[in-house]
């Protein structure tokens, strides 16, 4: 070899021997699923970061009213925070055997709360509109019909995952990856959470 | 409950029957080719645009005939309306910004090749890579439907700034369903973005081999996952700004519609939006999104030019730190786009300081680019020739930074030809730069065949040759005062200088038709190249251990097991002067003495 | 190969710099009473960038020659430092260069827009639409009268939607397609958009500001020198952007106050 520099620039800190390089963790399936997860409840607060940030900007404006919020928001909400409850109790029997078709009854549980709680996001903007507030109406409702629907949207998908879940466990009787289960559980409270935070800020800002 | 392998869970058996292997493939090298495609039909797309824009600029009565065919609205007997060159100019900037700069260096080569080298078998999501490309796609055929509708894309810019975006058909032609198309594509590409960007998150974090920790990745890899962590944040706020501009557009809100406005002599029904709220959302991720543009054409150009040197950087490190820190403060710069907008003057000044900033780590690469050159054994080649044109192009584009991120010369400079140079070189030509070096070095690993050397050098000569005289001359027309955005110039104060313009029209005709070369050579060594070798360069990291192509599922089944950092060059190694990551061998310095 | 792509980086450094070098392009003359601060700072500006850009260029001439397709056993060396130079070396010339720039930069700035306009400046309202700027002067009693958009009519010239029927302050206001200016006299212009965005851009001012359609926005200057001087819209508003212009017409204390009279005579 005919090259040569007068001291090996970076390898001296990285070089193992083999069996010491080898020993390094290996990653599984289970920390890649729980990434991607996180990954996403992170982008989609971000997007919610920037609707907020919308809100406060558009505050200041003259045409700036006041929306009074539909009573039945407080009832979804119990049935979002009911649903995130059935979720873990279905965690909790989560063992082979008998143990699958129960939590896949809770989960379907879960799964029918979610739905009682898109219900309810109906009834309210029924409610608006019964009241002549619309999304144009002014910028109170425009926003507040934009949260909502955005988080319905995104709750929906929930619910897909759900509806998933509680049919591997209910009906098909399988065993599934804890990941899944995990995964899902993770995204539906984020929904949870992310219900409170808007409901507070439709509250105070709306 | 059974826990699932890493194998276990991303083994996917080998693709089967004609759609599932070429169209929806779950492949993450098939995906990264299709991105490929996608952009090199929205490159050539764009540069005709361009073509298009600078000969109506410098000959406005031109007649051609082939672009009434295309419009008749835009172009009666084939001569450009102002209007239309101010559609082909928003559909140039999208085409380009979204659809090659988002894609080629980040999608389409991150994907191919950041699983290959971590060691990894596929991306952590393969179904959702899949449908990452594909939402892409649709994004991509609703934006070119903008095209085809009677009233012509949108003339806004590919900036659409409210309420000029947000009013609908009153502002003008094409900002009907033109523009809506435009809000519609974006947020569907918003979506497709951050699907991919999660995508390579998840497996950088989780699929590394055995002995891949995150300081042994190169630095490609490292380009990608922090652009990856840029886009998840820039596009999870483009996509709430679209919504509200659909909103704006077709709901009746008013969330950047102000009130009083006459438009086509009638009274807008809006009240009490903010024009600053668009752009604000739209630069919080515009700016970062110039940094998903060059930093994978940072990543690979480092990359590359280890492996043409024969030795490496001064430190991998330092390159490493320094692409995290353009990537975080990349975040607090975006009022920069702003100093004259009418934002309170007092934000101006605090957001040209992080702007200044930003210079320090990019001095710092380029500084570092240099100084490794520094007693390095250089190996010319078309990549290689790439990789040193974009050090050029990167610190040409740059310096014109300096002057723009000073809210008092920006006073001056701001929307002038000075502008348009400088995002020209240090985004467009820069990047680009970076993507080719990376087809030259790559495409033998991608389809087993040598590209034509001949071909390439040529191709090499005639873009950064070309590059320079077209984008040089627009830093001196901002100098005195040039516009953008007009469609040619119709007043005295221009005139002295349209000759520097028609310059810059040949210069463009010359370049853009030396990219034929390049897309002759990329068409003929597909199928006519030179067979390649497993490793033609001698080169290091992962993917060079592996088959040319690569076979389905990377390593054949195997796991590598990662000894060493990527950039043992210069060291006495049992296949030459370099050892190659999953080699156990001992890296051995070449004694100096 | 190296060895040609090392000539021409020199070359295009050269030519890239003679124009600037060679004066071939020379900013607009200054008739503003801030943009010296400005031009003193481009220049500096272009010093730095043009030294960085040439030295760049130069020093990757010089290391390509020097080190590409070198003969077979020579011998590789690393640069004396290390990347800790490269670091070290960004950090002083960009951060001193961030300091002199950041810093020097205010006062230009702050001359702009920290400083109120005069109590006696001139006020002027301009109204950007698509595509032409119209100018409205305050008339003898000091005061503008109201906006009223529903009443704007482009075809019988009541562009900023007055009611001088109604309103004693809007009768004897003064509107021009041209802005007059009087020499010497600090000038504010109160901005109004009547549609899209557009900007208020001349060169010779070194002024340029956005019109923001919802915002009240204002800026200041002193012309210092009489003549004529472009207008332009830098802000896309449409079809008719490339053609938005006005002129500013700066005239003598005397010629202004003449054409003041004339104007309200109308």
């Amino acid at each position: 070899m005919s090259s040569s520099i007068a001291a090996p620039i970076s390898s001296q800190a990285n070089a193992l021997p083999p069996n010491e390089a080898a020993a390094r963790v290996t990653p599984s399936a289970r920390r890649t699923s729980s990434s991607g997860i996180w990954v996403g409840v992170f982008a989609i607060t971000m997007s919610f970061a920037a609707f907020t940030s919308a809100l406060f900007v558009r505050e200041g404006t003259a045409d700036w009213s006041h929306l009074v919020l539909p009573p039945i928001l407080y009832v979804n909400t119990l049935f979002l925070l009911a649903s995130s409850g059935t979720l873990e109790i279905a965690r909790r029997n989560l063992r082979a055997g008998a143990g699958m078709p129960k939590a896949g009854a809770w989960v379907a549980l879960t799964l029918l709360l979610g739905l009682g709680f898109c219900a309810g996001q109906y009834r309210a903007w029924l409610d608006l509109r019964e009241q002549g507030i619309y999304l144009a109406t002014h910028p109170n409702s425009s926003f507040f019909y934009v949260l909502t629907s955005m988080h319905a949207l995104h709750v929906l998908a929930g619910l897909l995952a759900l509806a998933y879940l509680a049919y591997r466990l209910a009906i098909k009787q399988c065993v599934i990856r804890r990941t899944i289960f995990d995964n899902t559980a993770v995204y539906w409270h984020f929904m949870a959470v992310l219900w409170i935070y808007l409901l507070l800020l439709c509250r105070m800002k709306l | 409950m059974q826990e699932g392998s890493v194998q276990e869970a991303h083994v996917h058996a080998p693709p089967g029957g004609f759609l599932r292997k070429y169209v929806f493939s779950l492949d993450h090298k098939v995906i990264g080719k299709q991105y490929y495609a996608l952009a090199l039909v929205a490159v050539f797309t764009g540069m005709i645009l361009s073509w298009l824009m600078r000969i109506h600029m410098v000959w406005p009565n031109a007649k051609i005939p082939l672009l009434e065919l295309f419009s008749k609205n835009g172009a009666p007997g084939g001569v450009m309306t102002p209007e239309y060159y101010l559609s082909l100019l928003t559909m140039h900037g999208t085409l380009m910004v979204f659809f090659v700069l988002t894609n080629a260096p980040f999608a389409a080569f991150g994907n191919y090749f950041l699983p290959i080298q971590i060691g990894a078998e596929d991306m952590a999501f393969p179904r959702f890579n899949m449908m990452s490309f594909w939402t892409t796609f649709v994004a991509w055929v609703v934006l070119m439907l903008a095209f085809f509708i009677p009233d012509g894309p949108p003339i806004a810019g590919w900036t659409e700034y409210a309420p000029l975006s947000a009013v609908g058909k009153d502002a003008g032609p094409g900002m009907q369903w033109g523009a809506s198309l435009w809000g519609i594509s974006i947020a569907i590409f918003c979506v497709a973005s951050l699907l991919g960007a999660l995508n390579f998150i998840a497996t950088t974090l989780d699929l590394r081999a055995k002995g891949m920790t995150l300081m042994r990745m190169p630095l490609c890899t490292w380009a990608w996952f922090i652009t990856s962590c840029i886009a998840l944040l820039a596009f999870a706020v483009l996509f709430p700004a679209c919504i509200l501009l659909i909103l704006d557009r077709h709901a009746g809100t008013s969330f950047f519609i102000p009130g009083g406005l006459v438009i086509s002599d009638r009274l807008q029904p809006h009240s009490g939006g903010s024009p600053l709220l668009w752009q604000h959302l739209f630069w919080f991720f515009g700016h970062p999104e110039v940094y998903i543009a060059i930093l994978p054409s940072m990543g690979i150009v480092s990359h590359i030019l280890v492996n043409s040197m024969r030795k490496p950087l001064l430190s991998a490190r330092v390159v490493i730190y320094s692409m995290m820190s353009i990537g975080f403060l990349s975040y607090m710069v975006w009022g920069h786009h702003m100093f004259v907008s009418g934002m309170n003057p007092m934000s101006s000044l605090a957001f040209s300081f992080p702007t200044l900033t930003i210079t320090i780590p990019a001095t710092v690469l380029t500084l570092i680019w240099l100084g490794s050159l520094y007693g390095s054994n250089l190996q010319i080649n078309s990549a290689s020739l790439f990789a040193l044109g974009f050090i050029s192009m990167f610190v040409a584009g740059g310096v014109s930074g300096f002057f723009l991120a000073q809210p008092s010369i920006d006073i001056y400079l701001h929307a002038t030809y000075f502008v348009v140079g400088h995002f020209h070189l240090v985004m467009g030509v820069a990047s680009l730069f970076g993507v080719f070096a990376g087809t030259y070095f790559w495409f033998p690993k991608m389809t087993g065949r040598m590209m034509s050397e001949p071909l390439g050098k040529l191709h090499f000569w005639i873009t950064f040759v070309g590059a320079y005289c077209i984008f040089m001359p627009f830093h001196y027309l901002g100098l005195i005062g040039n516009v953008r955005r007009y469609q040619s110039f119709v007043d005295d104060f221009m005139a002295p200088y349209i000759g520097w313009h028609k310059f810059v029209t040949i210069a463009a005709l010359i370049t853009g038709a030396g990219q034929l070369v390049f897309l002759y050579n990329l068409i003929y060594s597909r199928f006519k190249g030179r067979p390649a070798p497993e490793n033609p360069w001698n080169a290091t990291s992962l993917e060079w251990s592996i088959p040319s192509p690569p076979p389905w599922n990377n390593f054949g089944g195997k796991h590598p097991i990662v000894y060493h950092d990527p950039y043992q060059y210069g060291v006495k190694g049992s296949k030459g002067d370099f050892v190659m990551q999953d080699s156990p061998e001992h890296v051995v310095a070449a004694s100096g003495d | 190969m190296g060895k040609l792509l090392a000539i021409v980086l020199v070359l295009i450094a050269v030519l890239s710099a003679y124009p600037i070098v060679a004066h071939m392009f020379v900013l607009p003359e200054d008739i503003s009473t801030h943009g010296h601060a400005i031009d003193d700072q481009l220049h500096e500006t272009m010093l730095e960038a043009g030294l960085s850009f040439v030295g760049a260029q130069i020093v990757l001439a010089v290391f390509v020659w020097g080190f590409a397709d070198r003969k077979k056993g020579s011998q590789l060396k690393n640069f004396p430092g290390g990347a800790k130079v490269a670091v070290i070396a960004a950090f002083v010339l960009v951060g001193t260069e961030v300091l002199a720039l950041g810093v020097l930069g205010q006062e230009a700035w702050a001359e702009v827009y920290f400083t109120p306009a005069k109590p006696n400046a001139i006020q002027v309202q301009v109204q950007a639409e698509q595509f032409a700027y119209y100018f409205r002067y305050a008339g003898p009693d000091g005061k503008f009268g109201a906006i009223h958009p529903d009443k704007i009519d482009e075809g019988n010239q009541n562009y900023f939607g007055l009611d001088p029927a109604n309103e004693v302050e809007a009768r004897d206001d003064i509107v021009s397609g041209e802005l007059v200016v009087p020499v010497n006299r600090e000038v504010q212009l109160l901005m109004h958009a009547k549609d899209v965005g557009h900007s208020f851009y001349v060169r010779e001012l070194r002024l340029q500001q956005d019109f923001v359609p919802g915002l009240d926005l204002s800026v200041h200057f002193t012309a210092t020198k009489t003549g004529k001087y472009e207008i332009v819209c830098t802000q896309l508003c449409g079809l008719g952007h490339y053609n938005m212009k006005a002129y500013l017409n700066v005239m003598s204390e005397e010629d202004y106050e003449k054409w003041l009279k004339e104007q309200a005579a109308q």
